[in-house]
């Protein structure tokens, strides 16, 4: 068993009175992408910060590549990281050819090798056309490209990226992944920061939700729908006159999946799926079943909406504290 | 090394591209050619005035220019940064806090020093090239020594006023107070406890003061090798007991190398 490349042993920031990131516990392998989800200051940036070195944890430890990320050691693994910042917004009068070229030696490549790096890269994320004007003249999406191209100087073992698809157009974006899943097989290990959550579920290995600097919950997609328990969706249709309606509501197992404000739906618990499936299947008038998993969005709600509950109920007896990251 | 010659790099050639170099450079030529050919009006002559007249003048005027320019290159060094979000992202780089803090400084100061080089410099070409006396070079060599490094002292000091605002606008603010208060604020004050406060402060007291403020470390250093006929003023007072030119030339190197330093301790305490 190989040691993680990310780990949060208790790991916490406070910023004064402000509990930026509650002590959490987390590790990332690698060649895995992570998902971190979580509204505004939910804590995501403090805790890229953290990993990032950038910051010292209040308490608790974190380790990259086996080294605290702040300490002096750790100095030669921060050639081997890429970050992406929510807002940057890069040096406007330079060049975009000139501003990466600037990174790349920063991260310690040769003139001569740099320069040809720093073209690869743009043509990666395709803004070699516009790569000798100002920045000042880019848009928001080509801006959003030339940060990618930073991140990825240097093939680096670990990659953070915040909010890495606002701006990009459906094309852009569909590039982005395909290049993270690229990454990914290369063994590199990704955390994705987003609260854009509709296209991120296939290329994500894990998904983490954070709000208000408490981590909760954390696993794959499939173990959260399961923590969640959210129901399967399911449409048994009939182009038939008449429809389903009758069959389904005399047989004593699907009746009882019925809800009352749909009537043509079923809310199955997912343990339960299967046999409700072959149930649905041996009804003659069948013609097709539609079958929703509850995605990752819902999930997401999901958990937020609980947790919301629960912080109600506390403000009830004492004040909490709301933080933000 | 590697790393603090890359900022240093940058910094330089935003200089350039800014047209900071350019507009500096001439600033102080036609300033300094204008003076050494004009500064002998008042006493009712067109032509090259006397070596310490035009050295007086160019002093009394540089002392002004100087920090003020320094600190307007300078002061959103950092937070600049902060504020386009750059400043974190190079931190999550293989650049630690001094290296990146050191790379602007020579960045920075480079364009200062070049621009005060060639600007002054062709003003003492010119002088040499009319009079011939050597004595010309060695005195126009200690006037651009020291406001080279009046201008690295400023740099310093704006960076200090950098990292400590988190806003660019009130960096501006801060900046120019700081160049009020030491450019102008500081004399009036002192000759203000000379003139006002009877027996308040010796003569040797009054130097000792002065070293609170590089400008006037810079005017006694200028100053100090002139004939007093051409200064007035605190400063004729404290010339008079003034401290040997090397003990200037170091007080006025300390005022660089402290605030850097400091800058340096700020920096590392800094919250991102």
């Amino acid at each position: 068993m190989n040691t993680p490349l990310v780990s949060l042993i208790e790991a916490g920031k406070t910023y004064g009175q402000l509990d930026a990131l509650s002590a959490m516990t987390m590790s990332l392998n690698e060649g895995e992408v992570l998902g971190l989800f979580g509204h505004n200051g939910a804590g995501k940036t403090t805790m890229m910060k953290l990993i990032l070195g950038v910051i010292s944890p209040s308490r608790g430890k974190v380790e990259v590549m086996g080294m605290a990320p702040d300490s002096k050691e750790a100095w030669n693994c921060r050639s081997k990281v890429g970050y992406l910042p929510e807002n940057v917004s890069f040096y406007e009068q330079l060049t975009g050819l000139e501003v990466l070229t600037y990174f790349v030696k920063l991260k310690g490549f040769s003139k001569a090798a740099g320069k040809k790096l720093a073209v690869d890269l743009l043509e990666q994320v395709g803004i070699t056309h516009a790569m000798n004007r100002q920045v000042k003249t880019y848009s928001k999406g080509m801006r959003q490209r030339l940060g990618l191209a930073q991140a990825f100087i240097g093939e680096p073992k670990l990659l953070l990226l915040d909010e890495p698809t606002v701006g990009l157009d459906p094309i852009a974006t569909r590039d982005f992944y395909k290049t993270v899943d690229q990454l990914k097989s290369n063994g590199s290990s990704v955390i994705l920061c987003s609260h854009v959550l509709p296209g991120v579920e296939q290329h994500i290995d894990r998904a983490m939700i954070l709000s208000t600097g408490k981590l909760l919950a954390m696993g794959t997609l499939s173990e959260l729908r399961q923590q969640a328990a959210l129901p399967v969706v399911i449409k048994p249709l009939s182009f038939k006159k008449g429809g389903l309606n009758g069959t389904v509501t005399q047989d004593a197992i699907l009746n009882s999946f019925i809800t009352g404000t749909c009537p043509n739906t079923l809310l199955v618990p997912e343990n339960e799926k299967l046999a409700v499936l072959k149930q649905l299947l041996s009804l003659n008038d069948l013609d097709d079943i539609q079958v929703e998993s509850a995605n990752l969005e819902q999930v997401y709600q999901h958990f937020l909406s609980a947790h919301e509950l629960s912080e109600q109920q506390l403000s009830g007896n004492n004040k909490t504290n709301g933080g933000q990251g | 090394m590697h790393q603090i010659f890359t900022v240093a790099n940058k910094e330089f050639h935003d200089g350039l591209r800014n047209r900071w170099l350019v507009s500096i450079t001439l600033i102080f030529a036609l300033l300094s050619i204008g003076l050494t050919y004009f500064g002998a009006a008042a006493s009712g002559a067109v032509g090259v005035a006397s070596l310490s007249t035009t050295v007086a003048s160019l002093a009394s005027l540089a002392v002004f220019l100087i920090p003020l320019i320094a600190l307007l290159l300078s002061y959103d060094s950092f937070v600049g940064e902060q504020e386009s979000g750059t400043l974190l992202l190079l931190l999550t780089y293989p650049l630690s806090k001094s290296q990146l803090l050191l790379g602007k400084f020579i960045g920075q100061g480079g364009i200062i020093a070049l621009a005060t080089l060639l600007g002054f410099g062709a003003s003492a070409v010119v002088l040499y090239m009319q009079i011939g006396d050597t004595a010309i070079l060695s005195t126009f060599g200690i006037f651009i020594i020291s406001a080279i490094l009046l201008g690295l002292s400023f740099t310093a000091i704006a960076y200090l006023i950098s990292l400590s605002v988190s806003e660019k606008s009130k960096a501006a603010g801060f900046a120019l107070i700081t160049w009020f208060l030491f450019a102008l604020a500081f004399d009036l004050a002192l000759l203000a406890l000379l003139v006002g406060v009877e027996e308040g402060v010796t003569q040797q007291g009054l130097t000792q003061l002065m070293m609170l403020n590089p400008a006037d470390i810079f005017r006694l250093v200028n100053f100090a090798g002139l004939d007093s006929s051409d200064v007035n003023g605190a400063l004729s007072v404290a010339i008079n007991a003034s401290l040997s030119q090397m003990q200037l030339f170091s007080a006025l190197v300390a005022w660089v190398v402290l605030p850097l330093t400091l800058a340096i301790f700020i920096f590392k305490k800094k919250k991102l």
